[in-house]
């Protein structure tokens, strides 16, 4: 199963999901038509929110489709994810926050920014206690080839790019 | 077999891994009181470098002097860059760590790990995994942060750092103290290993499924990682290296976990009173500095300890001890509730 996000649509196994919204607001719609019991969602960052979004809709359909339970804690699955440019817009929102002058500093930003923390909402929310790990590479053949190489049999891998709230890319597997 | 064929350290208490390991068996350690020029960061201790360093230099100077003497051609498609950070240079991942292949003609881009605090550790697992795979015979890890405003007005914001010295273990600990620091790995696949070489053995990275800023009380991601690395028993191992922070919820974990894993009584140590937490540097620096302690058959003291007072006990000392034994194990724990393991053995 596979899922492919940009800004403006989203497309779940070849299917495209109708959303009115774009950006960040279309992920907010996902979000309350889909899921809407998970508050810890406002609190993420755009990358969060992205894998996010994309491992629920896959894990849901895997549910109607396979009548698989979800949020059985699971020893196999683990989430893998890379892209390129990290954690960088929450990086840029947090470097704000500690300019002179205008100081004050938070925490719920601060954790935010490393990119990996994205893999850890996914394992949290569905108690997958398998391998977690996020790696910054040129494409997504590179983040496939350390996948293979890995121990992870079962979970969420796929490629989670944020270069803006409203400027990003999905493209995550549900193997 | 994956082996390491050589190894660098470049931090504020020396250069090289010899150098380095001579200082902290010597209980030496640069961790100082800083003030912030501009008057922002509250006071704070950490372990830095008498002058400004540059990540992508100080990375390459790490990975030049490894390379020396072990006849591998960085430039050839069949080696692999593997780097471990949390934040690079200017927070550009790639871009800085691109710098590093570029600078040595290497043309199979890089591999950076960013799992938070774990990335050292699951950054060895990554390149012995990717050499398995055959596509690459040489791997150059290399692990390394600089601190920044950016990252000690983040740890303050969560109250995560110490006033003072840190106390890894101790009851009376009161949080972490940051580092700066580079080291470098080269490891090979091969099929003969020769008496004194290290041999990785395995390793393990799991999930909290938690909490993304603090670790499982009951040590659920460490305990898996434990296990994975436990491959028939642990009786050769000479010591466990923590990562043991000095951070209250940490240490109490890693008490939890290794207590689960039947490790109660093993020996383990951390080095975080010699360097502070360096990050992305922390997984390979502290495991060159294991293999040092093992070759010279000691378990190196938790500088800083004065008692032991983790929620299970711990069997820690802030002196060195002499142990037998022939490997380690390397535990690492950070946010995202990830967890790393590493175990390594040498032939004697």
């Amino acid at each position: 199963m596979r899922i492919v996000i940009d800004g403006k649509k989203v497309v779940l196994d070849g299917c495209q999901v109708e959303t009115k919204e774009c950006g960040e607001k279309m992920l907010t719609e996902l979000y309350r038509r889909y899921v809407g019991d998970y508050p810890k969602f406002f609190k993420m960052d755009t990358l969060s929110k992205l894998g996010f979004i994309a491992s629920e809709l896959l894990l849901q359909r895997e549910a109607s489709l396979r009548g698989v339970e979800r949020f059985v804690p699971s020893e196999e699955r683990g989430v893998i994810m890379g892209n390129r440019s990290a954690s960088i817009v929450n990086d840029r929102e947090y470097e704000k926050t500690i300019q002179k002058g205008d100081y004050y500093p938070s925490p719920a930003l601060f954790v935010y920014t490393l990119p990996n923390i994205v893999t850890g909402e996914i394992a949290i929310r569905n108690k997958f206690y398998g391998e977690s790990g996020f790696y910054v590479v040129e494409d997504k053949e590179t983040l496939m080839e350390i996948v293979r190489s890995s121990s992870m049999k079962a979970g969420i891998v796929g490629w989670v790019e944020c270069r803006g709230r409203n400027d990003f890319e999905a493209d995550v597997e549900l193997i | 077999m994956i082996i390491k064929v050589s190894d660098n350290i470049i931090s504020p208490l020396g250069v090289g891994s010899e150098e380095n390991f001579i200082r902290v068996s010597k209980g030496e350690s640069m961790l100082r009181r800083h003030e912030d020029a501009e008057g922002l960061l509250q006071p704070y201790y950490a372990s830095l470098f008498t002058e400004r360093r540059v990540f992508s230099e100080l990375c390459i100077e790490a990975a030049e002097e490894a390379l020396w003497g072990c006849g591998v051609d960085a430039s050839s498609d069949k080696v692999l860059f593997v780097v471990s950070t949390t934040k690079g240079e200017d927070l550009e991942l790639y871009h800085s760590s691109e710098k590093i292949v570029k600078h040595f003609g290497n043309k199979n881009g890089v591999i950076v790990v960013s799992n938070a605090c774990t990335s050292g550790v699951c950054a060895q697992i990554t390149a012995a995994r990717m050499l398995n795979t055959g596509k690459y015979d040489t791997a150059i890890v290399v692990g390394c942060d600089i601190q920044t405003p950016f990252i000690v007005s983040g740890f303050q914001s969560f109250k995560a750092l110490s006033d003072e010295l840190c106390r890894p273990f101790d009851g009376a600990r009161r949080g972490l103290n940051l580092g700066e620091a580079a080291a470098a790995m080269i490891l090979r696949r091969t099929d003969d290993i020769e008496e004194g070489q290290w041999e990785y053995v395995a390793g393990g990275i799991h999930n909290d499924a938690n909490h993304i800023s603090g670790p499982s009380r009951t040590g659920e991601g460490a305990l898996r990682c434990l296990n994975d690395v436990r491959n028939g028993g642990f009786g050769d191992l000479a010591f466990v290296n923590l990562h043991g922070t000095a951070s209250l919820y940490n240490d109490d974990m890693e008490s939890v976990a290794i207590n689960r894993a039947g490790l109660g009584e093993m020996p383990v140590n951390s080095l975080k009173g010699y360097y502070g937490h360096t990050m992305g540097a922390a997984g390979v620096l502290e495991t060159i500095i294991s293999m040092k302690a093992v070759e010279h058959n000691i378990v190196l003291g938790t500088r800083g300890l004065v008692t032991v007072g983790t929620v299970e006990n711990v069997n820690a000392s802030n002196e060195n001890r002499s142990c037998g034994g022939n490997g380690f194990v390397k535990l690492l724990s950070g946010f995202g509730g990830s967890n790393a393991a590493v175990r390594w053995r040498i032939k004697r």
